[in-house]
């Protein structure tokens, strides 16, 4: 199959032969990064910017490593230290970069919906690395990578996300990017923090964290953000990690080798107990790994590298 | 000079409704009457021929903002006057958002001056209800009032204090000037960008829900009870709104509504993409609140379309979904989108002309109508007149429409205030 999609946007323009190409792809590449020598000259001479308007430890590095053992050349820029602090619009910023003609641009933005924006109007390749509480692509392929890697499938099983999902782009990825591979996908949280119409997405809903965790073989959890206490989503940390966080009391409710996961960053001993977020079940620090490895897997098929394969 | 407009259907709701001549003299209506009878003895006089068309009292749109001054490249009281007669109105009413706020005679008398010059429909300045529209002082209306203002509005940033929304309907009753409310629960809309419901979670987009507006309406029905004084809500968009008006309307509660084309046309499924020409406030709603004011456009619960119209240039438009201005043109495109509401049964084309011209002049106690005597202020619509929008040739200085490329059939051909064609259909 070749690869066909210029942009990265949203889990629902993928299909599922196109994720599972992904997915395939990404296994083969998460060998380079086990070498003594990490890199490959496959990318050698494209250019690819990370524009990052939006603060990111780790999917920024992730994205810069994958660009690196792919000898492309990466750079980054960030809101503070671009134009928009001169009141740049977004538009004219991705103008002004398109013009040095990079191959791929990578961004991610507080408004949902400025990649898709970008994508309609510019030559290079746009991957979404989170757009306000829209869609964080590559997030969902890593964490669907990690969930196949440690069951040898993501067909029929039962995951479980937990916490803010209103807020949470992963939790809308993962919806849409789970469901689409055949599990079976159950949202958790306060009432404050479910959207409404989520169950469009094809998802099952319940207030009740013990009910989402009953026979689930992965369990997701989400960050707490503090400052939506403002916004009267929750009345107290206090409160929140008592009735929502997962505890290795809660943990018993679910099947007996149920995966632990987490997008990061943690707020540990808020929606995580730190016994359950170091446990045995946690692939926290694996989806990390896998981070790389997807992001090389679509770098490359964006810029078109199984083509120059094929041509070689 | 002499005109006779021949032969066509001419309707003034409750007035006229025939096919008849009307003959003109001098900026007046001197001859009303069935067609062929008019004007035999004034062979002079130059033919507008209407047959196959309706004659309508002049249109009205009671809701538009133009941005002058302040922001005048977005809209000049020229362009949008322009525009206006373009799209069949013979006088719209401006909102006082404007920088500096219509909130003193000096702003409405400019604005009268404006109009005065650019000479091309009936400009009503809307004043503001409160200072600034900061909602903590009244304006002065005898003053607004004496230099021109039509009525008070706080559009665009609702009156959250209920006193102040109280005072300003007691207030108001003194000088006739009614009150236009703006329903927004600025709280419980917060941070949202669009309606609130599966397409906004879908998009990852903040929502405004439904409450918002109908709280707002109901606590204006309520100070409407209290007061006994009236009060018109503005740009209806939800179930709940009609609901809550309709009741109170039963209730023979003093209450009178608009709505705009793009409520009973479009739905929140327009926002995907993240189109930020369909954003406004209020938000596009869902399919069944479409539903809801059209049936409440039909059951007279909405007494007037008017549109909103709300100019934004490029600058503010070409922008992320979430920081993209609010707001829509529309003066040029609401005829034809009421007329489908013709078409598709929900009202007669009767109906259609008390709200879009006998009502707002009811509602706002201007001189309205074809009367011998009166000015001749007339809107000819062919109804089968099919076209396509083509936003780059519009009058209007902005383009931010979310029907460019619609095809269209109906839309107004001829355009007269005070016997001046200020547009004629080439």
């Amino acid at each position: 199959m070749r690869f066909t999609k210029k942009h990265i946007l949203d889990m629902e323009s993928l299909s599922v032969d196109e994720i599972t190409l992904i997915l395939d792809t990404a296994d083969r590449m998460k060998e380079i990064s086990e070498r003594p020598i990490k890199k490959v000259p496959t990318l050698r001479g494209k250019t690819v910017v990370l524009f990052f308007y939006e603060p990111s430890t780790r999917t920024r590095i992730s994205f810069d490593i994958a660009a690196k053992r792919l000898s492309a050349d990466s750079l980054s820029i960030s809101a503070s230290s671009s134009s928009m602090v001169k009141g740049e619009t977004l538009i004219d910023t991705a103008r002004n970069i398109e013009a040095m003609n990079p191959d791929v641009i990578v961004i991610r933005h507080s408004s949902a919906g400025a990649p898709h924006m970008l994508a309609g109007m510019m030559k290079p390749s746009i991957i979404n690395a989170g757009d306000g509480m829209h869609a964080h692509p590559t997030q969902s392929l890593l964490d669907l990578m990690t969930v196949r890697e440690n069951k040898g499938k993501i067909s029929g099983l039962r995951i479980a996300v937990i916490g803010d999902i209103a807020h949470s782009r992963v939790a809308r990825s993962n919806s849409i990017g789970f469901t689409k591979m055949g599990a079976h996908v159950v949202l958790a949280g306060p009432r404050t923090m479910i959207p409404k119409g989520i169950e469009a997405l094809g998802v099952s809903v319940t207030y009740n964290v013990e009910e989402a965790i009953r026979k689930a073989d992965v369990i997701m959890m989400l960050r707490i953000q503090k400052e939506r206490q403002q916004d009267f989503l929750f009345p107290s940390e206090r409160e929140y990690s008592t009735v929502y966080g997962l505890t290795k009391a809660k943990l018993k409710k679910a099947k007996e080798n149920v995966l632990i996961m987490h997008p990061g960053p943690i707020n540990r001993g808020v929606e995580i107990a730190y016994d359950v977020a170091d446990g045995p079940y946690s692939i926290i620090l694996d989806q990390v790994t896998n981070g790389v490895a997807v992001r090389m897997a679509l770098l490359y098929l964006v810029t078109g590298g199984a083509r120059n394969a094929d041509a070689d | 000079m002499l005109m006779l407009i021949k032969g066509g259907r001419v309707i003034d709701p409750g007035n006229l409704d025939g096919i008849m001549d009307i003959l003109i003299a001098d900026g007046n209506i001197v001859e009303i009457k069935k067609h062929g009878l008019a004007g035999d003895e004034y062979p002079e006089a130059k033919i507008i021929d209407a047959s196959n068309k309706i004659v309508t009292p002049g249109l009205i749109d009671m809701h538009v903002h133009l941005r002058e001054p302040g922001h005048e490249y977005k809209e000049t009281i020229e362009t949008g006057s322009l525009a206006a007669a373009f799209g069949g109105f013979t006088a719209i009413c401006c909102m006082p958002n404007t920088d500096p706020v219509n909130d003193c005679r000096q702003v409405t008398e400019y604005i009268l001056q404006k109009a005065k010059a650019a000479d091309t429909v009936r400009v009503y300045p809307v004043a503001a209800i409160s200072k600034g529209l900061k909602g903590e002082a009244l304006c002065e209306y005898a003053e607004l009032k004496e230099a021109g203002a039509v009525a008070v509005s706080d559009d665009g940033n609702p009156v959250k204090n209920s006193l102040l929304m109280r005072r300003a309907l007691e207030y108001s009753k003194g000088f006739d000037l009614p009150v236009i409310s703006h329903c927004e629960d600025l709280d419980l809309a917060a941070g949202g960008a669009m309606n609130e419901g599966v397409v906004a979670t879908q998009l990852g987009l903040a929502g405004i829900p439904n409450a918002s507006e109908s709280i707002m309406v109901l606590r204006d029905i309520a100070l409407c009870e209290l007061t006994g004084i009236p009060v018109h809500i503005a740009h209806v968009s939800t179930k709940e709104s009609v609901r809550a008006i309709r009741d109170a309307k039963t209730r023979g509660m003093p209450v009178t509504a608009e709505t705009a084309p793009h409520y009973f046309t479009l739905t929140d499924e327009s926002v995907k993409n993240y189109n930020t020409n369909a954003k406004m406030y209020p938000p596009l709603r869902s399919g069944p609140d479409r539903e809801a004011v059209r049936q409440g456009v039909s059951d007279g619960t909405i007494d007037v379309i008017a549109t909103d119209h709300a100019p934004h240039s490029f600058i503010e438009k070409q922008v992320e979904f979430d920081q993209a201005a609010n707001g829509i043109i529309g003066l040029e495109t609401s005829v034809s989108l009421s007329l489908k509401l013709v078409e598709d049964g929900v009202i007669p084309m009767t109906v259609l002309v008390e709200k879009m011209s006998t009502n707002p002049a009811r509602i706002l106690g201007l001189k309205n109508g074809l009367h011998i005597g009166g000015p001749a202020d007339i809107t000819i619509i062919d109804p089968e007149r099919s076209y396509r929008v083509t936003a780059d040739n519009f009058r209007s200085l902005s383009r931010n429409t979310p029907f460019d490329g619609w095809d269209m059939k109906g839309k107004a051909v001829l355009t007269m205030v005070g016997g001046k064609i200020v547009y004629q259909d080439p």
